[in-house]
């Protein structure tokens, strides 16, 4: 299981959104659980083709992920995952 | 029968949405949605009582969004999605970058909605919104790949008119690419750029690759259509088959961004001037609204109550409407106008709101 952190940025549209325990064997993976368990989810994270959107970052165990098309990036049991947006001005 | 909610003015801003309710004198501010959210457009469906828009998030992407209640409180829409196999130019997949205007249908199908965006395209949904799926003859036309992005990186569609009396033909506006034409429903288009100059392809008139900044016709005489363009301003009377210039050699009508047109008198239109492509912004440091009552061949000022000096505004296409009466608009430099004789005279909204995107009224 990773464990999944999220900026308080999503809590605006997933007010039941919580850092969780999910099962996944690397990010794509993390991604449908996500989806699963927060409907629409997936949606604020990836395009419609599964990418990762262009502001947002993922890092797993302190890094950003380097696959940002398929996001095959593994996860191994006990990764802390953060999901967050890039910084941005006014 | 769909919710009236009163006469309200809608603006669609950086930073949410901002809902006007009409006064005996005058309007007040009375919802402010999606705060320090970009939105493209926000529009009231007379039809049905909901009120749309679009969100552009720096984020996490383009969201729809729909209010039942007059603009108090929005639900989310799952917005439109390119279908797995749409790429842009061979190679490049198509993926959502703007929801850039909603359009309602035909009156007879109040659940058919139009969206258009960026890469170029036309959605419909014909269940409120519960799904939306891609107007494929449009996106197969054969001269999509020579359609160009205007101001923004992929082409976009902006103004869609649906006839009053034939729900199957539409029209759309594409920058920069031009008009397009279907009168069966959105199966087959044809492009109607017959008369459009420009003046930035090597052949200025070519039928491809125009840039209509906003299309608008006469709703009770919707073969009168009037297109501001990034050139010009033209008319039509024969439904977009054919277009004559009407903008100005020397005066100010000429270059800008939206156009009202009047739905009873199809003579009468607005647009807001601005000094050229190169500069865009009010002509002379003079804020001002133009209006023509005899089909474009003279064009009055209308300045009252607008800034005469140091007023640097742009308006965008979408950020001028009418209704009866009312005319208003909104700048990027958060100036809202309002006018309750057809722009004679002007009064001050608000002059500290975020950049504004659209500006529509609604019931």
């Amino acid at each position: 299981m990773a464990q999944v952190e999220f900026t308080p940025h999503l809590a605006r549209y997933f007010p039941a959104l919580r850092g969780a325990a999910v099962e996944a064997r690397n990010v794509a993976e993390m991604m449908v659980a996500l989806e699963h368990a927060h409907p629409g989810l997936a949606a604020y994270l990836v395009d419609e083709r599964g990418r990762l959107r262009q502001h947002v970052n993922v890092f797993v165990d302190g890094r950003p992920v380097r696959d940002r098309e398929q996001l095959l990036d593994a996860l191994a049991a006990g990764s802390r995952v953060y999901v967050a947006q890039a910084l941005s001005g006014g | 029968m769909a919710k009236k909610h009163g006469p309200r003015l809608l603006l669609g801003t950086r930073k949410g949405v901002f809902t006007f309710t009409r006064k005996k004198k005058g309007w007040k501010l009375r919802h402010h949605a999606h705060p320090g959210n970009p939105i493209p457009y926000a529009f009231g469906d007379a039809r049905t009582g909901s009120t749309w828009c679009s969100i552009d998030h720096g984020h996490w992407g383009q969201k729809l969004s729909r209010s039942r209640d007059g603009g108090e409180t929005f639900e989310p829409v799952d917005e439109p999605k390119y279908p797995a196999d749409a790429e842009t130019k061979p190679g490049k997949a198509a993926v959502l970058r703007y929801l850039w205007c909603l359009a309602p249908g035909h009156a007879s199908e109040p659940g058919t909605l139009y969206v258009g965006t960026e890469p170029g395209a036309l959605f419909v949904t014909r269940d409120d919104g519960a799904s939306f799926e891609l107007v494929s003859g449009l996106w197969n036309h054969p001269s999509r790949h020579d359609w160009m992005g205007g101001g923004r990186d992929d082409p976009g569609i902006h103004s869609i008119l649906v006839d009053p009396r034939d729900r199957s033909r539409v029209l759309v506006a594409i920058s920069s690419a031009g008009v397009f034409e279907t009168r069966d429903g959105g199966a087959s288009w044809k492009p109607r750029n017959e008369g459009l100059e420009n003046t930035y392809l090597p052949d200025p008139r070519a039928e491809i690759g125009h840039d209509p900044h906003f299309v608008q016709w006469c709703a009770r005489k919707p073969d009168v259509v009037w297109q501001q363009n990034h050139c010009g301003i033209w008319r039509s009377t024969d439904g977009a088959l054919t277009w004559k210039p009407i903008h100005q050699k020397t005066g100010k009508a000429k270059f800008g961004f939206p156009i009202a047109a009047d739905p009873e008198d199809a003579k009468t239109a607005w647009i807001v001037p601005a000094h050229s492509d190169q500069q865009r912004m009010a002509v002379g440091g003079a804020l001002v609204v133009m209006r023509t009552e005899d089909g474009g061949r003279s064009w009055k000022e209308l300045g009252k109550g607008l800034p005469n000096e140091n007023a640097h505004d742009i308006v965008y296409r979408h950020a001028l409407d009418l209704r009866g009466d009312d005319l208003a608009f909104g700048s990027t430099t958060g100036n809202v106008y309002w006018s309750e004789n057809r722009g004679d005279s002007w009064h001050v909204l608000g002059q500290n709101f975020p950049p504004v995107y659209s500006v529509r009224f609604a019931e």
